[in-house]
């Protein structure tokens, strides 16, 4: 196989070439696994604990190794307990100018929150983020959109946790405030803004799938599903037929659904999978997707996670587009910045990883007057 | 005197390229390209390269899988608004689609699903002809149709994706999108929607078939291989005059297994195994939404699919914190 001359200088010098082959082996087969592992993940990354029966593939991760550390935020959250009101205090709404929300407060409890949300929005710029570099005695000006806009946030947040009970304290009371989703930042991250149609030249589905863009999770589903699914009361995500035999046309009859809402669907799901760290037997039995018989617990939670972004979505957040200065609009169709389920739970089954966020702070759990418990 | 010849110790004659037969004196007119030796072909299989057939089939085809190819490649163009650098990044993500639902099987506009309609047609019909390709080239050879019909069995399944399913659908947007991702993307797409296509026995006989030609494909390789120092890769001689490498090959298949293929049988097994993976999966999917729209129940009524009392939440195994963990 090989030439003379190798063959004769081979012969004509033996060497031993078990050391360094070894070497060679030894050095070869560490990179070889550190590719795998750089490339491949590490094989110990979680540990899963089979749910349901064998053969299933039902399974929930119990450890994982990327989360042995803390979610980093939990320890830069700032909390106060209240002032119990001893009655007969005067209240905000009295003392001050312009309070249209959290005026039952009394003025102790006011200030708490007050410094409380600059130290979970904008910690950085403080007081005058919202109410400008200006005397204490003008901060009843509506001058700056922050303030209007925060107004209307509280007002979301007092929301969620008086009518969403069902999503935000399912399994534990855990509640939101406004470091559920700013995290000590001016602009909460994980929002999202309209992209699509994402294609030029073409119109219909061509246009708004086969781009690798964040709202299709880099993959070539439809980058609208966020569009469609987290803002529209009306929209059904289900595409399944609940009859071996259901006749129709796709699209065309009524609840006969075409491959290309499945796809819509299925970047949703990926959606509330990326933004929840978790995989579809979270909530799914997955050789049925759509029973409800074989549904998980967290199903109907997250579920009713949809309908709550929706809301918000449609009732806060959209309406208040034309209060943001163009900086804060969407890059592409200056619309309103809308919130998913990736804004409060940053990549975590719970948001916070599951800490209790609303106890101390009774005055964002309700609209109306708070109800201390001493 | 017989020779053992393998990659490894090969000798490769190259002397003046073989044309062919030419028993008409009418044939050559259909062979082009000059043919040569590549040294490094030799090693994998021939060593000479060409002529190739040139017949009006082979061309016809050739045009329309152009046509097609470059229908889809500059529809992706156009997406990324005719961006060379934007195209190569995005190329596994563009497509070409297929109309939406509401058109139906109209002809929709080109920039919404018309020129996928266009290209379709040309895929087709290159896939057609290049199977009358393979039927022409067998007879002008006076060989068995096997290559032809085993090529039948895959365009059933092309024709099915692209045209029988659709038309019987109603719908040209069931249709397959020509893109790398997109066309995943609708295969996954599928399968959810119906239900679980792995619930329909069509495509579990698609997979045996898959995975069987897997198998024997490796065994018999395995087993010529094996053998080839005792004349066992002279395949066809062996299956007429049976010397020690069959008696060998097929005493270690019967010793391990109890039962062996024969020389000339296991041909007949790779072929039948190969052909009904295409037929089998093109009857799964032709039946996919036309007489089954969800497989999972289907499978349940017909006593397919088992019925599992299942404990899946965190209510069966005490609390959330035992059940999912706290760190998560």
């Amino acid at each position: 196989m090989f030439p003379k001359w190798f063959d004769k200088w081979n012969a004509d010098n033996p060497t031993n070439i078990f050391g360094p082959a070894i070497a060679v082996g030894v050095v070869g087969g560490a990179i070889f696994a550190a590719a795998l592992i750089v490339t491949w993940g590490n094989p110990y990354q979680t540990e899963s604990m089979q749910t349901g029966p064998r053969g299933t593939g039902m399974s929930v991760p119990e450890y994982n190794v990327s989360r042995l550390a803390a979610d980093p935020t939990i320890e830069a959250y700032y909390t106060e307990d209240p002032y119990i009101p001893e009655g007969g205090e005067e209240l905000a709404k009295d003392i001050y100018e312009n309070v249209q929300v959290l005026g039952e407060l009394t003025d102790d409890n006011f200030n708490r929150v007050m410094l409380a949300m600059t130290q979970w929005v904008s910690p950085e710029e403080g007081c005058a983020y919202c109410h400008g570099d200006v005397d204490i005695s003008e901060y009843g000006a509506d001058d700056l959109y922050t303030k209007v806009v925060s107004r209307r946030m509280i007002q979301m947040t007092q929301n969620i946790n008086e009518n969403w009970d069902g999503h935000v304290n399912a399994v534990a009371e855990v509640g939101v405030n406004c470091y559920t989703c700013h995290r000590g930042q001016n602009v909460p991250s994980d929002i999202w803004f309209n992209v699509t149609p994402v294609n030029q030249n073409v119109k219909g589905w061509s246009a708004v799938q086969n781009r690798a863009t964040t709202m299709s999770g880099s993959t070539s589903l439809p980058s609208s599903a966020l569009e469609v699914y987290l803002t529209d009361y009306d929209s059904m995500v289900n595409v399944h037929d609940l009859e071996s035999r259901v006749a129709g046309v796709p699209g065309l009859t009524e609840d006969v659904h075409s491959i290309q809402k499945t796809e819509m669907t299925y970047s949703l799901m990926n959606y509330f999978s990326n933004s929840l760290g978790v995989n579809c037997v979270f909530c799914h039995n997955s050789r049925a997707f759509y029973d409800a018989g074989q549904y998980t617990p967290q199903w109907s939670i997250a579920q009713l996670g949809r309908q709550m972004v929706i809301e918000q979505n449609a009732e806060y957040l959209i309406p208040l587009e034309s209060e943001y200065p163009p900086e804060r609009l969407g890059p592409i169709y200056a619309d309103a910045p809308k919130i998913g389920c990736r804004t409060c739970h940053k990549g975590y089954q719970r948001p916070l990883q599951g800490m209790n966020v609303i106890a101390a702070w009774p005055e964002l759990a309700t609209s109306e007057a708070p109800v201390y418990e001493e | 005197m017989i020779e053992y010849q393998n990659i490894f110790a090969q000798v490769q004659v190259q002397g003046t390229p073989d044309w062919g037969m030419d028993d008409s004196g009418e044939m050559m007119a259909d062979r082009a390209g000059k043919p040569r030796f590549s040294t490094l072909f030799g090693l994998l299989g021939n060593a000479q390269l060409g002529p190739i057939n040139i017949s009006s089939y082979g061309v016809i085809s050739c045009v329309c899988f152009m046509i097609w190819f470059n229908i889809v490649g500059f529809s992706m163009l156009a997406q990324v608004g005719w961006s060379v650098p934007e195209f190569i990044r995005q190329l596994f993500w563009l497509a070409l689609e297929p109309p939406g639902p509401e058109y139906g099987l109209s002809m929709p506009p080109l920039n919404d699903g018309g020129a996928f309609i266009i290209a379709g047609m040309f895929f087709l019909a290159g896939c057609v002809t290049w199977w009358l390709r393979t039927y022409q080239l067998a007879q002008q050879h006076k060989m068995g149709k096997h290559l032809a019909w085993a090529f039948a069995a895959l365009l059933w399944l092309i024709l099915v994706l692209g045209l029988f399913r659709p038309i019987l659908m109603g719908s040209w947007s069931e249709a397959v999108p020509y893109g790398i991702f997109a066309h995943l993307d609708w295969t996954t797409a599928f399968s959810i929607r119906y239900g679980n296509l792995y619930y329909n026995p069509f495509h579990c006989l698609s997979i045996v078939f898959l995975y069987g030609s897997v198998l024997l494909f490796c065994m018999h390789g395995g087993t010529i291989l094996a053998v080839t120092r005792y004349g066992g890769d002279r395949e066809l001689e062996q299956i007429y005059d049976r010397g020690t490498a069959t008696e060998r090959a097929a005493l270690f298949w019967r010793w391990t297994m109890g039962f062996n293929a024969t020389m000339e049988g296991i041909h007949r097994w790779a072929w039948w195994f190969a052909v009904l993976t295409p037929i089998t999966g093109g009857i799964g999917i032709l039946l996919t939404g036309t007489v089954v729209d969800n497989w999972f129940i289907w499978a349940q009524e017909h006593n397919f699919a088992p019925m599992y009392d299942g404990a899946y939440g965190y209510e069966d195994y005490g609390s959330y914190e035992t059940f999912i963990g706290k760190e998560n």
